[in-house]
């Protein structure tokens, strides 16, 4: 027998190597942006050295509503129905809100079929990471057209849109989200630290992540495609995640960057592109979008933070026990009030 | 267009005045006509719990229409010496304040009523086979009420003062009643109110000679009952079933259902130490979300519910569907009201039966709980919740809004004895004994698999909840056996609540060959008409009330001991019967037959007596 010990595995700070971050084998097609949102799900996790049980992931339907099954193997997945993750997610934080809960859905899941139970999620600022993975088409019902392609875009088949599209990151910003993000699925760097800036933010984080479906919506004439998103995407700033748990290494260079801190002291430096960019100011968070749009230019980064507004399981005032656990002595009251409450029907 | 829906009783043959020594004692109906809006509720309110206090049994139902205010409303009382509580079609008393409806409301009464009325409206012209009682009601407010705004709301006390005084209804029981109904913190309204009643008492004393042959006269059958609607009582028996999620979204006759319940959830379910909340409500924006919510948390492992009528169960089949095959408890109670479509939205139905029973597509069936009284408003509460995370469902209460919004009188609610039943989680440290363990995989043979909550902390713990296929292992399949084997234990499951859910309620007659079988608020027309053709026709017939889907083995013994069985059904499709013939042998459903009932009114034993003569040859 050998005695070579074996060499020692990699492990993230709670001791666990990358393995129980994976999930199934992918049943996507090769090629597809969502993959690679997986992989950058994956390494986000294991670097924030996030307990896998304590991860609720969620789903509606598509392609994208795939993506849970393929990662954190050991976390609970619920893959819901259509559009509706977002009141699943909510109900599943009621029945437990220490849990860590991510939801990926896909553009037509949220804009489309979802956008009501989108809206009020924001409304509501729960407590999740809301990943769209955006890819302008229906992949899974084989390429339609979702409410978020762009006017003048293209079918495969010829047919193009004439609809204005939605703008998950402008509705975000407007109706209440703390974390407005959008990336690309094939900027690895920028992706990273975005996903972990919403691992570590204690509210909700919607993250608009253009997808491209190779399938169905990758050709030219596609604003969803990979060489559409090479020549346009226009990064607000470059972005360096340093988490809460790790000593600062980085020395920040004064007007070189902007250091935003998170609830759990990670933090954010965002490096300079655009001049002085504040991810706080709402108002410029919106400007910049739609100035974006006019120049046909995806505009990518943290574009809107808020740290201070409180979240819906904070609002709701719950005991620091998740509920679900609540033994029958906490939840059923005494014989006494009973018979008080009759009482007022004698 | 504001016709009164009482239909005129073709039994009296007086065509004048009855001379008062015949009396008719704690055995007649009072019918009030008001305005919606008028604050006629709390002096109905005050007259029935008079009545009640004077130990007669009651009951009140509240006819009102689909807006806030202006459009007529009637409210009944009944009385009732044999204790029968079910609506009566006849009216034998009108109160009659609202100038629009008060012409035709007594034009459609039986001769000999008795008709207290605003003085000025002079409906003693109308008829004179009516005894009219006529009443200056403006006149009588405007001293005891000065501030001219409330009298609106003071003017309708006086027609209880009246009323007292005309049926001997004993005046400190009725001040008992008012001082109740405004509670501690009014007592100057009550005061107010109070002023009006002996106002109106004086009057009549006074000024009215006593015609008719109704009285109220004490007994002793209310000692120790309650009264309140059904849908408080539901309320309660969530609140004591240990609800700890409700998301909701607000319809009528389901919203004073979760009002309640939030209001007895922010009295008594804080921590005594912290002041947190053991609880959480949300209002959601529509039905999706408020089912999607409450399938989300009972996933988690609490003990969560919505509340909502027909329409809004509409828009959850999809999301029971997922319930249902991915095997995750939740309670919906469904206080129903008219349909198709939005229907009479304040009027009463059994009009959700099938669709609860079968919500969604594919092959679905869900367990339904059918109370019929504030008091298993109460305890099916505790037991639908006890039976979702037993089987792991979506369970069903089917309540009605006869039951949900009007007062009922009820036995007092007994202390939950029984623990809460949580049923097969696995937690972290049985996962270390066992190892690990499979979803879906039919451990005990009773088709009721084994669950994780999602935040328990061993490796083994996570599996991936889908609306697709799925192996035992819950992971995704295609596969035909997989999905055959999987349907079939589901089926099973199904199978083991027959004889788990609440049994039936059977009364055998000796010799009975027809029996009646009836559901919910049914239960008090059939009853009273089982008296009814018992006394009037000489037939006996055995009654059973279901009161759960699936039936149990007691229904089919019951069809079995009769020669013909009635079907009683408050809705056109007699969805009811239909439900039973779904699973019935060809000769036991040669046996049955239907009676239905669908004006939008509570179903009443005239209705049922009269069709089962017709149906029978009598
Ligand atoms: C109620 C309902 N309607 C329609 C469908 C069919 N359907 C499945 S996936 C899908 C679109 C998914 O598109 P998107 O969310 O953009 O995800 P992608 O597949 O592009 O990743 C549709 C319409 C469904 N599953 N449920
Ligand atoms: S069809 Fe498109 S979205 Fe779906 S897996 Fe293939 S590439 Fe991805």
């Amino acid at each position: 027998m050998s005695t070579t010990p074996a060499p020692p595995r990699k492990t993230n700070r709670i001791g666990l190597d990358v393995l129980p971050y994976r999930g199934g084998r992918t049943t996507l097609c090769a090629g597809c942006g969502h993959n690679s949102i997986t992989e950058r799900l994956i390494e986000a996790y294991y670097e924030m050295g996030v307990e896998p049980w304590r991860v609720a992931k969620m789903s509606g339907i598509g392609c994208s509503s795939k993506t849970p099954a393929y990662f954190l193997s050991q976390s609970h997945g619920f893959n819901a129905v259509h559009g509706r993750a977002p009141a699943v997610a909510t109900g599943a934080l009621l029945g437990n809100h220490t849990l860590q809960c991510v939801v990926i859905s896909g553009d037509g899941d949220t804009a489309s079929i979802g956008i009501g139970q989108f809206m009020h999620m924001l409304r509501r600022n729960v407590p999740l990471t809301y990943i769209i993975e955006n890819n302008g088409v229906y992949g899974l019902t084989k390429g339609q057209f979702s409410a978020t392609a762009d006017v003048g875009s293209k079918l495969k088949t010829g047919i193009v849109n004439e609809m204005h599209p939605i703008d998950c990151c402008l509705m975000g910003i407007e109706l209440g989200a703390t974390l407005v993000a959008r990336s690309f699925s094939g900027d690895k760097r920028q992706l990273s630290a975005i996903l972990k800036a919403a691992i570590a933010h204690n509210g909700l984080s919607v993250i608009d992540v253009i997808s491209p479906c190779v399938t169905f919506n990758d050709h030219v004439g596609s604003t969803k495609s990979y060489a559409w998103m090479k020549d346009h995407e226009e990064p607000l700033h470059e972005l360096d995640f340093v988490p809460g748990f790790s000593e600062i290494e980085v020395e920040l260079e004064e007007g070189e960057s902007r250091v935003v801190v998170l609830h759990d002291g990670s933090r954010v430096l965002l490096h300079k592109l655009e001049h002085d960019y504040d991810p706080t100011n709402r108002f410029h968070a919106v400007e910049v979008l739609h100035e974006a749009t006019r120049r046909q230019e995806v505009l990518t980064g943290i574009i809107y933070l808020d740290n201070k507004r409180a979240n819906f399981t904070e609002t709701l005032d719950m005991v620091d026990v998740p509920l679900a656990t609540l033994p029958m002595e906490r939840v059923r009251p005494t014989r006494q009030v009973l018979e008080q409450i009759i009482e007022e029907f004698r | 267009m504001h016709a009164s829906p009482v239909a005129p009783s073709m039994s009296a043959e007086q065509s004048g005045p009855l001379p008062s020594e015949q009396r008719v004692v704690n055995d007649f109906s009072i019918q009030v006509g008001t305005v919606n809006g008028s604050g006629s509720q709390t002096a109905n309110n005050v007259l029935m719990r008079s009545i009640f206090q004077m130990g007669v049994p009651v009951s009140g139902k509240n006819l009102f229409p689909s807006n806030i205010a202006g459009l007529p409303t009637w409210f009944t009382i009944r009385a009732s010496k044999q204790g029968y509580i079910g609506r009566k079609k006849e009216i034998d008393f009108l109160v009659a304040m609202n100038p629009e409806t008060a012409r035709e409301d007594v034009m459609s009464l039986a001769p000999g009523t008795a008709a207290v009325y605003d003085a000025p409206l002079n409906l003693n012209e109308l008829r004179d086979d009516i005894h009219f009682y006529p009443v200056p009601f403006d006149k009588l407010v405007a001293p005891v009420c000065p501030e001219a705004k409330l009298r609106k709301l003071v003017r309708n006390m006086i027609y209880d003062g009246v009323v007292a005084h005309l049926l001997g209804i004993d005046l400190e029981e009725m001040r008992k009643a008012l001082y109740k109904q405004f509670g501690e913190k009014k007592k100057k309204a009550a005061e107010l109110n109070w002023g009006a009643v002996l106002a109106g008492r004086d009057y009549a004393e006074k000024n009215l000679v006593k015609t008719d042959p109704y009285w109220v006269e004490p007994m002793d059958k209310t000692a120790g009952k309650l009264i309140l609607d059904g849908n408080t009582a539901a309320a309660l028996g969530c609140l004591f079933a240990g609800v700890t999620v409700l998301t909701w979204y607000p319809i009528t006759p389901s919203s004073s259902l979760a009002e309640a319940l939030i209001s007895y959830l922010g009295r008594f379910r804080h921590d005594e130490e912290t002041k947190k909340a053991t609880y959480a409500v949300v209002q959601a924006e529509d039905e999706l979300a408020s089912i999607g919510m409450a399938i989300g948390a009972g996933w988690a492992g609490a003990r969560s519910m919505t509340c909502t009528s027909g329409p809004g169960v509409s828009l959850m089949s999809e999301f029971i569907g997922l319930a249902y095959f991915a095997e995750i408890p939740v309670v919906v109670v469904d206080v129903q009201r008219v349909g198709p479509s939005t229907g009479l939205p304040t009027r009463t139905m059994q009009g959700d039966i099938l669709n609860n029973a079968l919500l969604s597509h594919g092959d679905t069936h869900h367990p339904v709980l059918f109370p019929s009284s504030p008091e298993e408003c109460f305890t099916m509460a505790q037991e639908a919740f006890d039976l979702a995370e037993q089987f792991q469902t979506p369970v069903f209460m089917n309540m009605d809004l006869d039951l949900g919004m009007n007062n009922w009188m009820s036995e007092a609610f007994p202390y939950p004895e029984k623990p809460l039943v949580r049923g097969k989680v696995l937690d972290a440290e049985a996962l270390r004994q066992l190892g690990g363990f499979a979803r879906y995989k039919d451990v005990d043979g009773d088709g009721i698999p084994y669950r994780t909550l999602p935040g328990t902390n061993h490796a083994a713990a996570a599996y991936f909840t889908r609306g697709t296929g799925h192996n035992e292992k819950a992971g995704y399949s295609e596969r035909e056996d997989d999905w055959i084997h999987n349907m079939d234990r589901l089926n099973r499951k199904f199978e083991n609540m027959r004889t788990q859910v609440p049994a039936p309620d059977v009364h055998y007659m000796e010799g009975a060959r027809v029996g009646l079988v009836c559901c919910g608020t049914s239960r008090y027309a059939v009853r009273e008409s089982r008296d009814q053709l018992s006394r009037e026709r000489g037939m006996n017939p055995s009654w059973l009330r279901l009161r759960a889907y699936p039936f149990s083995k007691e229904l089919e013994e019951f069809i079995d001991r009769h020669e013909r069985v009635y079907v009683v059904d408050q809705n056109r499709d007699a969805q009811l019967l239909m439900l039973m013939r779904m699973e019935m042998t060809p000769e036991r459903i040669g046996k049955l037959r239907s009676v239905r009932y669908y004006g939008g009114l509570p179903l009443d034993a005239r209705t049922v007596t009269d069709e089962i003569v017709r149906q029978e040859g009598l």
